[in-house]
């Protein structure tokens, strides 16, 4: 089956043969975009959070057949190193990572968060990051999210604009 | 870039032995003489590791680049723990180039160099600090007498900055200076700078992968690609023993997109154009598996008994056995941990290409080495025809260690001549792990009339850590006995005890055990530490001041009493409930660091919470401050996790739980609010640092329980009755 969408501001159309095709594996093996981790294939772990039309997705149980029409955001089309997100300024500054797998998928849950909770207090925090990091690096990254707030309240401010970057 | 042919005039910084095999060569006319194996245990318990690598030849070390960089290729691989960002530090100080100038990139196993050891074991950065800073002093001293040779001039009289040397007005880059050289002079290793000297050394700088990790750039080893990739599945048992038999791949020939079935002695496989597809067809082979018994986890913990198996002594002063001769007052106590999973995020896995007789394989692996020469075993290939090019790893934490996905990956790819990646999916990780493994710790003590500990003797039941890992020659386990990563965290620290000894029994399990970060130290800390707080109270003592008052005089007790008064201090120690919490109070010593934590606790509905950890270690000479505060709050968190919630268990033969969320773990809402680590540097050399601070979390929290409900927990994970 035929599937047009979005990915990153980007028109695709792909074939699936299997229409059961996770999004996961559309994104990263057919349009090569690696940022989006595979980490558990069912959900649990949320390595492979990216935006379906804003809303934070688990692409690894997300039926690709479900995109048609969307507008998916990846790790690579939230910012880039020029212009980066809030959430990945904050990462930067935090300095969070420390191997690094998971972190794509956390900042994409963190920037839907704040879509919706522009000052999430840590109660609002614990609630929706439910993200998995073996590194365990949940301390700094409370700290960021904290801090992307901050940045996203001074950046956003003055233009009207909900765009996520 | 600069193609390097070596010419090794003189050198001499190559010897370097001393420690060099664990002094196994040296000691091996002494097999099975326990004095010997006391005094190897003690010194791997001191963490004192040398690298196992090149030391000689900077030109298998740096590339220098035309725009004026230098690459600097790292046998020890990056899974976290910042030693990319270390070594850079560590290299730009003696090579005179900024942070900007200076990249850190793995080093294939083509390139040579590499390290007879692994990653691991929080030994980067410790045992390349003489030898890497030596050199890129040397590399600096080659590049200069080369430029000294373009310039018309004498080396000595050059000075050099952000890699541009000089002279008066007269300046030339590095690049330029090394540009066209075919043959290097190599100088005797220059002197070393002063401390005082070093710009990055000690420096909280940001690490040098932030950017890759922050903006998705793919550098893990799931990421890679190559033209024309298949994809693999490997059918992997399920049950704990069982061994591949036979298989009815019929369904699965026919699958969609299926390439090929590949039938091996020891496993199948297959390839098809997508990994769903490879996944399907997988999923409808059916195989036959030889499975000689269906455990359970009862026969596990039938096993994990101290007092069965053969006991190894290792660590002994006094008459400990004299002194705690059974009596009213001998009082003893036990504890357990159970089976835990490494459950990293990346799964294992390789993409391999076999193209006649030469072999490329990309993966996250610890173990390059190893990995090239197996793979090139089970090809049938020299070991030179096989290069491992190593990625970023989504996690390390010891899963990497053991790598038959490498030779799997590489088996299927030379099946169809083309490149296959072949990855685990979650529950053939859960399935297949390496676990760390469930302890029994049986500890005895008796105290003095003055309430200090006359005797003490910790006893500790595991299964293999260490042995079973390619990484130890098995000349090691034939001298030692006993195992030296169960015992990691074993011996009892407080040398002013006149009496005590630790006794390590070894237990083979049925299923893979091997290294966890820290390897024993969490549950041998669990344990120790549990039953000073027992002891210290059974005399009446703080529990604080107790363990200070049984620290010896020396080197190693000046820096365990500091950190243990460092953490008190900052914490504000106090054996009172406030407000419904109390603190809770633990040290341990590991690979010559020690860290005392405590953590301030309540319990809410049968829960324990965790609300602050203050953490005081003393790695030595710190590299870099901010990492090394991160591997402490990471460490933290992730033992918080093993000690409340993880645990595997056995039932019908099979290791459950295979996904995350029933293998419990700690997520962003346990994690302490607040954590605060004080870092004394009371050695001048870097130790360890990826594992010590995960020792004392699990006995500070266990002992904080007990002072706020009174209840002695002894098994992990913790749990309120």
């Amino acid at each position: 089956m035929k599937i047009t969408f979005s990915v990153n501001e980007m028109p695709q159309s792909i074939e699936i043969d299997d229409e059961n095709t996770p999004l996961l594996w559309v994104i990263r093996d057919m349009l090569d975009l690696k940022g989006t981790k595979f980490g558990c294939g069912k959900a649990a772990c949320g390595a492979c959070t990216l935006h379906v039309d804003g809303e934070a997705v688990r692409s690894c149980s997300y039926p690709a057949k479900l995109v048609e029409g969307k507008k998916v955001t990846t790790i690579e089309g939230l910012g880039s190193e020029e212009h980066p997100h809030p959430v990945q300024q904050a990462w930067v500054e935090e300095v969070v990572p420390q191997c690094g797998y998971c972190q794509p998928g956390f900042m994409m849950a963190t920037a839907a968060l704040l879509d919706k909770i522009p000052e999430p207090t840590d109660n609002d925090i614990d609630q929706n990051i439910i993200n998995v990091c073996r590194c365990a690096t949940y301390y700094r990254m409370r700290k960021a999210i904290h801090r992307a707030a901050v940045i996203k309240k001074n950046t956003t401010q003055p233009v009207n604009s909900e765009s996520d970057g | 870039m600069a193609k390097n042919k070596k010419k090794l005039s003189r050198r001499k910084f190559l010897v370097r032995g001393g420690l060099g095999t664990l002094g196994v060569l040296a000691v091996g006319t002494y097999v099975f003489r326990n004095p010997i194996r006391r005094q190897i245990a003690g010194m791997i318990d001191t963490g004192e590791t040398p690298y196992l690598g090149n030391t000689k030849s900077p030109i298998l070390w740096f590339e220098i680049t035309k725009d004026n960089k230098i690459i600097l290729y790292s046998p020890k691989v990056e899974m976290g723990q910042g030693t990319f960002t270390g070594l850079a530090q560590i290299a730009a100080d003696e090579l005179e180039v900024s942070m900007e100038q200076i990249a850190v990139a793995h080093a294939p196993s083509s390139s040579g160099n590499m390290d007879d050891f692994a990653t691991g074991g929080s030994t980067s950065i410790s045992s390349l600090w003489v030898p890497l800073r030596e050199l890129a002093a040397t590399l600096r001293e080659m590049i200069k007498m080369e430029a000294a040779k373009k310039m018309g001039t004498v080396a000595t009289s050059l000075s050099v900055k952000d890699g541009v040397i000089s002279e008066g007005d007269r300046t030339i880059t590095y690049a330029e200076a090394a540009k066209d050289v075919t043959e290097w002079d190599i100088p005797d290793t220059p002197p070393l700078k002063d401390m005082k000297d070093y710009q990055f050394i000690g420096k909280p700088i940001s690490r040098v992968d932030l950017k890759d990790k922050v903006f998705g750039t793919p550098i893990f080893g799931m990421d890679a690609t190559m033209p024309n990739m298949l994809y693999g599945a490997v059918v992997r048992p399920t049950v704990i023993g069982a061994t591949y038999a036979e298989a009815d791949t019929s369904k699965a020939e026919n699958m969609p997109g299926v390439v090929k079935v590949v039938k091996e002695q020891d496993f199948v496989g297959v390839v098809a154009n997508s990994r769903m597809e490879a996944e399907n067809a997988k999923n409808a082979i059916d195989v036959k598996w030889d499975i000689p018994k269906v455990w359970q986890t009862a026969d596990i913990e039938a096993m994990i008994e101290v007092g069965k198996g053969e006991p190894y002594v290792i660590q002994k002063e006094g008459s400990p056995k004299k002194t705690l001769q059974e009596d009213e007052t001998l009082i003893i106590s036990e504890f357990k941990s159970p089976i835990g999973a490494h459950a990293q995020l990346e799964p294992n896995g390789a993409l391999a290409y076999v193209e006649g007789d030469k072999a490329t394989v990309m993966m996250s692996t610890q173990v390059v080495k190893i990995t090239r020469n197996e793979i090139a075993e089970r090809l049938g290939l020299e070991k030179e025809q096989v290069n491992i090019v190593p990625t970023f790893l989504g996690g390390g934490f010891g899963r990497r260690l053991h790598t038959p996905n490498g030779i799997q990956a590489a088996v299927l790819s030379k099946a169809v001549g083309t490149p296959v990646k072949c990855f685990l999916d979650r529950k053939e990780e859960f399935q297949n792990d390496t676990f760390r493994p469930p302890t029994h710790h049986v500890l005895k003590a008796k105290l003095n009339e003055k309430g200090l500990i006359e005797a003490i003797e910790h006893n500790v039941s595991s299964g293999d850590v260490a042995w079973g890992s390619p990484m130890l020659p098995s000349v090691v386990e034939t001298i030692l006995g006993a195992d030296l990563g169960a015992w990691r965290g074993g011996m009892i620290q407080y040398g002013a005890i006149p009496n005590y000894q630790a006794i390590s029994w070894r237990v083979k399990l049925p299923f893979a055990t091997s290294w966890w970060r820290s390897l024993g130290l969490l549950a041998n800390t669990f344990a120790i530490e549990s039953f000073m707080d027992e002891l210290a109270a059974k005399a009446g003592k703080d529990p604080v001041q107790f363990r200070l008052d049984q620290i010896q005089d020396d080197d190693r007790g000046y820096r365990l009493k500091e950190v243990i008064k460092a953490a008190a201090d900052k914490a504000g120690w106090t054996d009172k409930v406030v407000n419904g919490r109390a603190m809770g109070f633990a040290a341990s010593t590991d690979v010559n660091t020690p860290c005392a934590q405590i953590v301030e606790v309540s319990v809410e509905n049968n829960e324990i919470k965790v609300h602050k950890v203050t953490c005081a270690m003393d790695p030595g000479l710190v590299v870099n401050p901010d990492q090394v505060k991160a591997q402490c709050e990471g460490a933290i968190i992730m033992g918080m996790s093993a000690s409340l919630f993880e645990r595997m268990y056995v039932e019908e033969g099979q290791l459950q739980p295979t996904i995350y969320g029933p293998y419990e773990m700690a997520l962003m809402k346990h994690a302490p609010k607040e954590i605060d680590v004080v870092l004394l540097q009371n050695a001048d050399v870097p130790g360890g640092v990826g594992e010590p601070p995960l020792g004392p979390i699990g006995a500070a929290i266990a002992n904080a329980v007990f002072r706020l409900t009174g209840e002695r927990l002894r098994e992990m994970p913790l749990k309120i009755s």
